[in-house]
């Protein structure tokens, strides 16, 4: 089986090289614009109990709801391709950074916000120098599970078009085909350690102070 | 929509029961995996740890990439299938567990150690009444997630709801794709709430 998969990267080896670039590509893209999306509005849900209720509820549901169901069931709506798969991929995101931020808003303990305003803080620099970096280690535990939510969704996007590296997989179901199974499983699992990895890397270098 | 159900109760209903049948039977070998593996946690904080880090990693690992891994193992179908879903479930369940049971007040633990009780006899009658809600919640997430993951298990042939959508995806069968995804959609979130409800009873 060893050879088997050595042949298939030797003869296959443009194809795989494009199908991990759009993994990691529609990836990336789902998460940026999940996060333009999902912090804003965390931040806006934080401000008062009545807006929390009314943006979290819509998803907590969301985020019940299967994968799957979600991807599938935008193909009556938008066809197939990497449109829809991107925009699934987006609102499935949503939820984790949306739910995070406004966790994260709220969890600043009052007495750093009033000293700050003791000490003759603006609202603009109360934001950017008290609330955010306060609330941004819980933005990004939000950010780093929409990450590996994402990777392995856009897995299941290949069905509906997407492209990357759930391809190999299920060109491998149809076929019957053991060396692609094997090798898309180990590809999809590696890719998806190693985003988790490299977040871990970028966290630690935002969050310096909590490592010295 | 309408249709369709009228035309093929049998179908739908099916694929109904099949994935409630797989989330149960997924749930009751978890469960029983996640009490041993509680109990070997909880004993000491290593093994707990090495537990811990284990399944996040498995975790991590996208399901469709777990079942093409597993296949040349053991196969397509139902077997395969319950076998990721345990492996998923036991990363929240065992996480929710130990937690819970530690969180528990030292003082209450001192004292019943005080009484002569002994670790097994505050493990049951005292950690794990007072950590029921957390024990609950874990088993709630659990549950949630199967049926999410679930829909994946019909593109390895173990049924469900994810055949309606996979079947409806490869004939452009709309209402067959609606049908699937609503219920799979329904039946995550009313689980959800309904076990939410029994959580805040307890």
């Amino acid at each position: 089986m060893i050879a088997d998969i050595a042949n298939y990267i030797s003869t296959h080896s443009a194809q795989l090289g494009t199908q991990i670039t759009a993994h990691i590509g529609i990836s990336l893209f789902a998460l940026i614009v999940a996060v333009v999306i999902g912090v804003p509005c965390g931040y806006f849900a934080s401000k008062s109990a009545k807006s929390e209720a009314l943006v979290t509820a819509p998803f907590e549901i969301l985020r019940v709801v299967p994968s799957l169901a979600v991807l599938i069931l935008l193909i009556p709506i938008m066809g197939t391709g990497v449109k829809p798969a991107v925009t699934a991929l987006t609102i499935l995101a949503i939820p984790p950074v949306l739910l995070n931020t406004s966790v994260g808003f709220r969890s600043i303990p009052e007495f750093m916000v009033e000293s700050a305003r003791g000490i003759g803080m603006t609202e603009r620099e109360m934001l950017f120098k008290v609330r955010i970096p306060g609330a941004l280690p819980m933005m990004l535990a939000g950010i780093r599970t929409a990450l590996v939510e994402i990777v392995a969704s856009t897995t299941l996007a290949a069905k509906i078009g997407g492209g990357g590296l759930g391809e190999i997989i299920f060109t491998g179901l149809g076929l019957n085909r053991t060396d692609m199974l094997v090798l898309g499983g180990l590809l999809v699992a590696a890719l998806s350690l190693l985003s988790g990895v490299v977040f871990d890397v970028i966290t630690r270098r935002l969050l310096r102070y909590k490592y010295v | 929509m309408i249709e369709y159900i009228r035309k093929h109760p049998e179908k739908v209903l099916g694929a109904l029961t099949e994935h409630i049948e797989l989330v149960l039977i997924t749930l009751v070998i978890s469960l029983a995996i996640a009490c041993l593996l509680t109990l070997l946690a909880m004993r000491s904080e290593r093994v707990s740890d090495a537990l811990n880090n284990l399944f996040s990693v498995l975790y991590s690992v996208p399901s469709l990439a777990l079942f093409a891994l597993l296949i040349p193992v053991t196969g397509l179908g139902r077997t395969t299938a319950v076998i990721v879903l345990t492996l998923y479930n036991q990363y929240i369940l065992l996480r929710s567990f130990t937690a819970g049971l530690r969180d528990v007040d030292p003082a209450v633990c001192e004292a019943a150690k005080g009484i002569g009780m002994t670790d097994m006899q505050i493990l049951t009658k005292i950690r794990v009444p007072l950590a029921r809600r957390a024990i609950f919640a874990g088993i709630r997430l659990a549950v949630v997630s199967t049926i999410g993951i679930g829909t994946i298990a019909a593109s390895i042939n173990a049924g469900g709801l994810g055949t309606l959508l996979f079947e409806g995806l490869r004939t452009i069968n709309t209402p067959k794709i609606l049908w699937g995804s609503v219920l799979s959609a329904l039946l995550a979130v009313s689980i959800n709430k309904l076990l939410k409800m029994v959580e805040n009873r307890l």
